[in-house]
């Protein structure tokens, strides 16, 4: 299609990045693997961004922690390994349900170099088979929020066994709810056998082998889309299942690949299409001629554009991405009509003064800067809801367009009395 | 290496930023990694601020690292300089920097910035949150602050109060007005409402108050050797601490000016018969030093409970609070291990907690009831309402903020006498608690209540084995009369009587506990 996104120039900034690190991924992460656990090996601030970012919206026992490093670690009067070593030992012992254990570099540990790679194939040995124990970075100076899922993935597709079965693999951590709705779906559109990662517990661990074809639900995960084409698996390129329009393109995708025509996706998919398409046009009639400006944050901004653009009415001001991925966002870029600025990476204040300039009826971003708009009088959406709540596929659709539309109603509901002049702090 | 879950306090350089936010006029550089930048929603969610917080980070990447980070950081005070005209700029390192060495400090000074810098060494491996925030202070007061001509009527500066405080902006509004009432004006509030610029005019003042020893007790002795201010030692919380701290004043500043009282209501509603049901009722108090030192004297000698355990998380106050809980007859509990905290709570088995959000969480798994008396904050720590901690009002609210979790006096008796009404049964709850009825047995652990839930990580001393009672030998059982008898107490006292019934057996050796077992404890314990 010529009348895309692909190749508007990408306007490209380097400054502050108000973003998250990877680590914030393990509160999802942990929630999906119920018999995991996350280690990061980090400092004080690593356990009081965890703390933060879950703390402000969960307060539930975690299947978290952090190793912290003290001043002895780093001076060299402790052999870190060793002192890692003991507190694996101590939490297993805690934690007998614990079957996958995974040690999360930081800022701090790969700054120093410590060696989780190793340290986790000492441990798998000494406490294998009963505990697999992995490691990936959910560093910051390594990754950008979502991509500490990315990573998380990647770093499980090397140890995942073989088969030379022809099977579907779809990949990327969804809630249980609407992974079942998915499973479901490709079942009646006969694709079979399906099998997903990360699995919820280990024992339902996929095999992957050349003649798995994969299908990615998340737009951030390039690095696993990385690791299991070296492994011999196919990706199949499509795009993401948001809204009516990608949930039915994606799933045509997979059929495709399976030799199934795609009426045979349109009878399966048509009453949960039509469901979908009758609660997005009821959050559509507030968003319809909206404009709305994305600061980069979860890269499920382009996705996102693509379905409030073309199924919700809105307009398109800037979408931000903190990277841009030609290979797996080019099918949402070619369905995104041209016009909007395409931004990836930031410098938050330049951003922030052209939010201010373009005064867009929504901004969607981080948690620092939400409330700062909204005492400006600018809408915003918060874009660590958009991870944290099931927006996958047709009966979520309706949810999704809605988290967009409740800021706007609640602007207009509290019309008369929002403070959206507030006098300057200083 | 230590293995942390939740922690109570962050890094030191969280602590700074507290001081920068609360402050105007002030411009922080922190060299930090991406990803450190989560700390703004700290200010802007959990606080409600309608502003970023006054700081830019370099947010280096891996990238950087093999290139100039120094010269990002450089570009970083530039910018920032440029676009925010600060009336100063404060540069740290967060922890990831500290190991880069670029020595934030040393570039600034290269860089002849037309307004004073500040340049703050924070050991992120060492010290914490609370350093950072006094560290921050001292070192802003060291760079502008100057002796000089004190004014004509007395004022004080007013020291300690920061961006995230539990209930800052109270305590000063009400302490500000005690002031105002005997005469005495604030030159300085800082460092939160404060600039720079307000900072060089502290010399002024004829005596500084600390509010809170946590965040500025370094720049308090500082003023107090450098500009010659003497500064109040009491922490004015409860009534009697607000009296002593009047007293204080007075001294320090010779007002006579009468003071009106009438609007404390804290004594006499202690002290009305309604109260009576509180009499000795056991707390567990855990938070800052300073906050838990106050409410422990509230507790005893204001609310009448018996204090059953203390302890602070900041080793700063480790003294003082080891020499008062002495004075309790108790040994203070100094750690910020949450999991040490929840295993002491749950062998002093109290009545109530008076803790911080970590405590009201190990009261929600153990089912008791907590009250927030201390940091670190919680979106609802920051009510939309007036409602301070310190001076008269602070007294009000306490003994209000207190005295809620409970259930209340006449309700209590009604329990006892009609625990089988089907409406109205124990555990129901407070009446005055909407939709929460708590655990079925707080007696039972809550480690393993909670791994059943889908997670968390059981203490040392309860194996997963037990799920019964957790300290109960193998050669002790409760016969099934007790046991019955034991669930027609009610729920709030009913993990206490396990447990006392539980020792009694141990120390008279019996093997099994019958309902006379039961009422002997009752009696052996009876107060």
């Amino acid at each position: 299609m010529s009348t895309g996104c692909r190749d508007t120039p990408v306007l490209k900034q380097r400054g502050q990045r108000e973003v998250f690190c990877g680590l914030t991924g393990i509160i999802w992460l942990h929630r999906k693997m119920q018999d995991a656990f996350f280690l990061v090996v980090g400092s004080r601030t690593c356990a009081h961004l965890l703390q933060s970012a879950a703390g402000v919206m969960i307060f539930a026992e975690p299947r978290f922690g952090t190793a912290i490093l003290e001043e002895k670690d780093l001076a060299g009067m402790a052999d870190a390994n060793e002192e890692l070593d003991r507190e694996v030992a101590r939490l297993l012992a805690r934690r007998p349900d614990i079957k996958q254990l995974f040690l999360v570099g930081s800022c701090p540990s790969e700054v120093i170099k410590l060696d989780l790679a190793r340290a986790a194939e000492r441990l798998s040995e000494f406490h294998g088979p009963n505990v697999r124990v992995l490691n990936f970075s959910g560093s910051g100076i390594e990754t950008t929020f979502t991509q500490g899922e990315d990573a998380c993935l990647a770093s499980m597709v090397p140890a995942l066994p073989a088969t030379p079965e022809k099977q579907l693999l779809v990949v990327g951590a969804l809630p249980d709810v609407v992974e079942d709705q998915a499973l479901d779906l490709l079942a009646q559109i006969g694709v079979t056998p399906v099998r997903c990662l990360p699995s919820r517990r280990v024992q339902d661990t996929p095999a992957i082998g050349p003649n798995t074809v994969f299908a990615l639900t998340q737009p951030f995960l390039g690095d696993t889309h990385a690791a299991l084409t070296r492994a011999g698996a196919r990706h199949i390129s499509a795009p993401f299942p948001f809204g009516a329009e990608g949930s039915t393109l994606w799933l045509k995708a997979i059929a495709a690949e399976f030799g199934i025509a795609p009426e045979k996706v349109d009878q399966v998919v048509a009453a949960p299409r039509a469901r979908a398409e009758k609660a997005i046009a009821a959050a559509a009639t507030t968003l319809r001629g909206k404009r709305i400006f994305f600061m980069p944050d979860s890269q499920l901004e382009i996705p996102l554009a693509r379905f409030l653009t073309r199924e919700c009415g809105m307009e398109a001001v800037e979408i931000g991405t903190p990277y841009l991925h030609t290979d797996l966002h080019g099918p949402e870029l070619d369905l995104i009509a041209a016009g909007p600025v395409i931004s990836e990476g930031q410098d938050v204040d330049l951003q922030l003064d052209r939010v201010r300039e373009a005064r867009p009826d929504l901004t969607v971003c981080g948690l620092g800067l939400a409330n700062p708009l909204e005492a400006e009088g600018l809408a915003t959406k918060w874009a660590i809801e958009l991870v944290f709540t099931p927006v996958h596929f047709y009966e979520q659709a309706g949810d999704l367009a809605a988290l967009f539309a409740r800021p706007l109603r609640r602007h207009a509901a509290l019309k008369r009395q929002h403070p959206n002049r507030l006098e300057a702090a200083e | 290496m230590k293995l942390a879950v939740w922690t109570y306090e962050g890094p030191p350089h969280v602590g700074a930023m507290r001081v920068a936010t609360g402050m105007t006029g002030l411009h922080m550089v922190l060299h930090a990694p991406q990803g450190d930048t989560y700390a703004d929603l700290l200010f802007t969610m959990i606080e409600r601020r309608n502003h970023r917080p006054p700081v830019s980070y370099t947010t280096f990447q891996a990238r950087d690292l093999g290139a100039d980070t120094s010269g990002l950081f450089k570009t970083a005070c530039k910018d920032a300089h440029a676009r925010f005209q600060p009336q100063a700029l404060m540069v740290a390192a967060s922890c990831t920097a500290e190991l880069i060495q670029d020595d934030p400090g040393g570039l600034a000074e290269t860089m002849d910035l037309p307004v004073p810098v500040i340049a703050l060494e924070l050991p992120s491996y060492q010290r914490k949150e609370n350093f950072g925030c006094d560290e921050a202070f001292l070192q802003i007061c060291r760079v502008l602050a100057k002796p000089m001509a004190r004014t004509e009527r007395v004022t004080c500066n007013i020291l300690g109060p920061t961006a995230l405080g539990f209930r800052h902006r109270d305590d000063v509004a009400e302490i500000t007005g005690l002031l105002s009432e005997m005469g005495i004006e604030v030159n300085v509030a800082a460092p939160m409402g404060a600039s720079p610029a307000d900072i060089a005019l502290m010399g002024r003042a004829h005596f500084n108050v600390l509010l809170y020893p946590e965040t500025a007790e370094s720049a308090a002795r500082w003023c107090e050797k450098e500009l010659g201010q003497p500064f109040t030692k009491t922490i004015p919380i409860g009534a009697n601490a607000t009296r002593a701290f009047i007293d204080e004043l007075r001294a320090l500043s010779g007002s006579t000016m009468p003071v009106d009282e009438t609007r404390m209501r804290q004594p006499w509603w202690a002290a009305s018969v309604d109260s009576t049901y509180l009499t000795g009722k056991r707390v567990f108090l855990f938070g800052d030093g300073t906050h838990v030192m106050a409410a422990a004297k509230v507790a005893r000698d204001e609310m009448g409970f018996e204090v059953c355990g203390m302890g602070c998380y900041n080793r700063e106050q480790a003294r003082p609070l080891r020499a008062l809980a002495k004075e309790f007859g108790l040994d203070a509990l100094i750690t910020d291990d949450y999991l040490e905290v929840e295993r002491a709570i749950e062998d002093a088995a109290p009545e109530m907690i008076l803790g911080t959000q970590m405590e009201r969480h190990i009261g929600k798994r153990l089912g008791i009831p907590c009250a927030v008396i201390s940091a670190p904050v919680h979106v609802q720590d920051f009510p939309a309402r007036y409602s301070p901690q310190m001076g008269f009002e602070g007294a009000n609210v306490l003994f209000d903020t207190w005295v809620h979790p409970l259930v209340m006096g006449l309700e209590e008796h009604l329990l006892h006498m009609f625990r089988d009404d089907f409406e109205f049964h124990d555990e129901a709850g407070p009446s005055h608690h909407g939709g929460h009825a708590p655990r079925n047995d707080p007696g039972a652990p809550a480690a393993h209540a909670a791994a059943d839930e889908g997670g968390s990580m059981p203490p040392l001393s309860a194996p997963l084995a037990q799920p019964d009672s957790p300290s109960l030998p193998d050669n002790i059982i409760w016969l099934n009369c007790a046991e019955r008898e034991l669930k027609k107490i009610p729920f709030f006292v009913r993990g206490k009587a396990r447990r006392n019934t539980e020792k009694f057996a141990l120390e008279k050796g019996l093997h099994e506990i019958s309902v006379d077992t039961l009422y002997e404890a009752k009696a052996h314990y009876a107060r």
